[in-house]
């Protein structure tokens, strides 16, 4: 049978809109040098590499071979996966698997992209069907903002409650030294900020970054060795249903709802709200930060408003949800799943700073992206 | 360490100009392995694609084929390279102990788009992309290299096309059979000194999908007759500007070569290894990349191939199928190999089987002039 | 196959992905090309572990994964490794006319190669061993183009 995995290290860039002074390459030997440091381990220590970025984003073709200076990959396996937005956490997911398969100890897994290399609308409505989808769609936000307004008027959820989103990631951000955008905010400032689709206004949305996120892998006898709290993988669960944009259920978050309820079985999770200390979710735009939570099984179907005016989800509430700021307040798209794998296990480890949920024991990280996938991780503190 | 087998294989025709789109070519691919398994598209828990951004001129590539490769409701990944890579996650996947049978799908649609262009633009835009440098000036520079190492001639190289496009005249799928000698060759047209059209590989257009499955499913769900067992896989990255290393030294695949051998407990490749699909995206690249397999000493690969050592009939064939000589659905190219492989062990190759054949090697590259290499013991 | 489909209209879209890019260059590159724009100079760089020395310079050494800070001027002179003689037209990719040569020059000085054209020269007459030397552009903006290419040394 496969073997267990546990987090040893974690290294992220301090992301940014604009990294002038650093390629993609120095990015990558940034995250993956903090990496190696966190777990206290060599370059020689890495027994396989997996890389993943969003292409067209900067428009290099084949980046495991062209990075491979940054990754340390000289002389060493390393293959690339990318799958959109839920990239970062199918680059995690391919790093437990590469140690879980038994075929390697230590394995490195890195994220990264940079933003501002390019057009980030124009080059991700190539995703879209050319014949079919492409001309019509209308970017990242058109979608969540239908959405939301759907769910506003199915259940009475209100631009307050994901206003109340909005500041919670945005105040959480300022206890993140990595993050990018890092701005106190109220959530008069975030109601009162320019309207971008209407409900969703510019500070309900995540920006684009600069930034990359490393995370080493570890079999169970390695980890137990070289860390004194590794995160240990209790699962992984993904779901990309979806082909066109035009086919998807948008009462609620279907890919979500699939992909949680497998998860928590395989996890033994019962009462996901009781029995998670901390979460760190990719949430995009602070209306599914509202939305969503239904869809994580934390409530029924509309129960989410209720959870969010009791302040719920705050850092001193039942279930922390993005302590590190969330992708709203920082978003390098290739890296972002990776940083909530990457937060996620610091939570467990201890080493979470400001933002440290005390006693974190059991994490549960997602990422989104495409065409309204979700990918899902459950680490904890106790081996699975 | 656990088994598991390719229970099932799926190929398009390779073609050009192909009318169509990815998601028909995989679900044809797809359709055919399930078929050919003999199981039901719900045996399978989980799918491995493997495309490309760049190729596809669509980001995240993978969406377009999610409902043709049997997604739905399942887990899948993408994997952004060949398609031996993408077969070496879907073991992982497996061998993790989370999944049971898994899909490996890969397509390409060379001809929808500008190879040179898509090619340059694995070149650092910070450097050399801006000289123009692509995958055909690249390789011929390799190719000189290789010549001047080991004093071969172009006329050795295009022994490999003869044999290839020879070979593929057996195989309904390939795009170039072709019965050439070495002088049609040396007379193409001049590509790239020292390449000639006759010495690259087709723009091409198809789609391979291969079925892998954990013993236990693997026992459970097929016949011993379909099963083919994946013994060994090593994979391995060298530098990438092309002045950082000798272009013509193998190091990267020796040592990806060498995992796959131990892991299959292969002492010698050369009496082990029946027969052989490498990856010839040109035809210097087969003696180049047999060399760094370890079936001939470094140097020697053109000799033995004056010598016949890998022909259809020879010693050791290579490329039976035509190789990527014939057809090269880059993504998809090395699980073409590796779909040809499955098809000779088992007996099922037509006109092409060779005798008596019980252990495979399946070679697939990465990246300009065979940065990264996957290499796969395969066995019955 | 039901056979609608071979008399269906094959229907093909045109399309073309315009994306504008500008890619940062880093601090490495960035002082690598100021050398170049300033002062018609080729740096390299060296690591301090195994004391190869690189040119493009690099971040890492890429055998010792130690960060590399000691810069070292090259003479801008190398040998011909290996070559080729491109006779196919890219007119949106080649900033030349075919028939023209790249070649892989090992730089005096350095442990690498560096990829760039072989000009100054008839293409057919270029020789794997052949000396060469840089050349600069008059006018230069701080890219690889600033080298215009190696030339056969006297």
């Amino acid at each position: 049978m496969g073997k267990r995995v546990g987090i040893i290290g974690v290294g992220q860039t301090h992301h940014a809109a604009k990294r002038l002074d650093a390629s993609g390459v120095e990015l990558i030997a940034e995250a993956v040098s903090r990496a190696l440091d966190d777990a206290q381990l060599t370059m020689a220590d890495i027994d396989a590499i997996v890389v993943g970025n969003m292409d067209h984003f900067e428009n290099i073709n084949y980046v495991d071979m062209w990075a491979v200076d940054g990754l340390g990959a000289c002389m060493k396996p390393v293959f690339k996966v990318t799958t959109g937005g839920t990239t970062g956490t199918t680059v995690g997911a391919c790093g437990y698997y590469h140690v879980a398969s038994g075929l390697f100890d230590v394995v490195l897994a890195v994220g990264w992209e940079k933003n501002s290399e390019s057009d980030t609308q124009a080059a991700i409505t190539t995703c879209a069907n050319p014949t079919l989808e492409r001309d019509p769609f209308a970017g990242a936000i058109g979608p969540l903002a239908t959405e939301y307004s759907m769910y506003m008027k199915a259940y009475g959820a209100t631009e307050e409650d994901s206003a109340r989103v909005a500041a919670r990631d945005r105040n959480n951000a300022l206890n993140n030294p990595y993050a990018h955008s890092r701005q106190a905010v109220t959530m008069e400032d975030v109601l009162n900020s320019p309207m971008l689709s209407y409900p969703v206004k510019f500070l309900d949305m995540c920006p684009r970054s600069d930034g990359s996120c490393a995370v080493i892998f570890a079999v169970e006898e390695k980890a137990k060795k070289l860390c004194p709290r590794p995160a240990w993988v209790h699962t992984s669960v993904v779901r990309h249903d979806y082909t066109h944009f035009g086919d998807l259920e948008w009462q609620f978050m279907p890919t979500l709802e699939r992909a949680s309820a497998q998860a928590y079985k395989l996890a033994g999770i019962t009462n996901p709200l009781k029995e998670f200390d901390v979460a760190e979710l990719y949430i995009p735009c602070s209306t599914c930060g509202v939305k969503w939570m239904d869809s994580l099984w934390f409530c029924d179907h509309g129960g989410a408003p209720k959870l969010i005016r009791k302040g719920t989800f705050e850092m001193n509430g039942q279930l922390p949800i993005n302590p590190s700021g969330g992708v709203i307040a920082t978003n390098p798209i290739g890296a972002t799943g990776l940083i909530r794998v990457g937060e996620a296990a610091w939570q467990i480890m201890g080493k979470a700073g400001a933002r440290q949920v005390k006693g974190a024991k059991k994490a549960l990280c997602t990422g989104f992206g495409g065409c309204s996938w979700t990918d899902l991780m459950i680490l904890g503190a106790d081996l699975p | 360490m656990e088994k598991v087998a390719i229970i099932g294989v799926g190929q398009t025709k390779y073609d050009r100009n192909s009318p169509l789109t990815f998601a028909e070519l995989v679900f044809e691919a797809t359709s055919k392995a399930i078929e050919d398994a003999g199981i039901s598209k719900d045996d399978v828990d989980n799918i491995v694609s493997v495309s490309s951004d760049f190729w596809d001129g669509r980001t995240i590539s993978s969406m377009a084929i999610c409902d043709a490769s049997n997604a739905f409701g399942k887990d899948i990944t993408t994997v952004e390279g060949d398609g031996t890579f993408g077969a070496l996650y879907g073991m992982m996947r497996i061998l993790s102990g989370s999944f049971g049978v898994t899909i490996v799908c890969a397509h390409h649609k060379g001809t929808e788009s500008s190879m040179n262009g898509i090619t340059n633009c694995s070149f650092d835009p910070l450097v050399e992309r801006k000289l123009g440098i692509d995958a055909v000036s690249s390789a011929a520079m390799q190719a000189r290299r290789y010549m001047n190492k080991y004093g071969l001639l172009e006329e050795q190289f295009a022994l490999v096309s003869v044999k290839n496009h020879g070979n593929a005249m057996r195989n309904p799928l390939a795009l170039l059979p072709m019965e050439i000698t070495v002088d049609d060759v040396m007379n193409s047209r001049k590509v790239a000194d020292p390449l000639k059209v006759l010495d690259c590989s087709p723009v091409t257009d198809g789609a391979c999908t291969i079925i892998l499955a954990a013993e236990r499913q693997a026992k459970k769900l097929t016949t011993n007759k379909k099963r083919v067992w994946m013994k060994g896989v090593g994979h391995c990255s060298d530098a990438f500007r092309l002045g950082d290393r000798d272009l013509a030294d193998t190091r990267a695949l020796k040592d990806a070569a060498k995992r796959a051998y131990a892991m299959a407990g292969i002492d010698d490749p050369r009496s082990d290894i029946c027969f052989a699909e490498v990856y010839d995206a040109f035809s210097y690249m087969e003696p180049l990349w047999l060399e760094g397999l370890g079936i001939c000493d470094d140097g020697m690969g053109c000799e033995y191939l004056e010598r016949g050592y890998f022909d259809a009939g020879g010693k050791l064939p290579v490329n039976v199928s035509g190789g990527r000589l014939s057809a090269n659905p880059v993504q998809a190219a090395g699980l073409y190999a590796m779909a040809e492989c499955v098809l000779q062990l088992r007996g099922e190759a037509g006109k092409r089987q060779l005798k008596g054949v019980d252990t495979a090697l399946v070679h697939g590259i990465n990246g300009m002039c065979g940065q990264s290499h996957c290499v796969w013991v395969l066995g019955k | 196959m039901p056979g609608w489909k071979d008399e269906v209209e094959v229907i093909i879209h045109e399309g073309k992905i315009s994306v504008p890019y500008s890619w940062t260059v880093g601090s490495t590159l960035s002082r690598f090309y100021c050398e170049l724009r300033d002062n018609g100079k080729i740096w390299g760089n060296r690591c301090p572990g195994c004391g190869k020395v690189f040119v493009p310079p690099k971040i890492k050494c890429i055998d010792c994964y130690e960060d590399l800070y000691d810069w070292v001027e090259l003479p801008g002179t190398g040998t011909v490794e290996t070559y080729t003689v491109v006779r196919y037209e890219e007119p949106v990719l080649h900033p030349r006319k075919a028939p023209f040569a790249y070649g892989v020059i090992n730089m005096d000085g350095a442990d690498t190669g560096m990829v760039h054209f072989i000009g100054d020269v008839d293409p057919e007459k270029v020789k794997v061993g052949m000396r060469v030397e840089a050349v600069f552009e008059d006018e230069r903006e701080g890219n690889i183009l600033d080298i215009k290419h190696f030339r056969p040394l006297e």
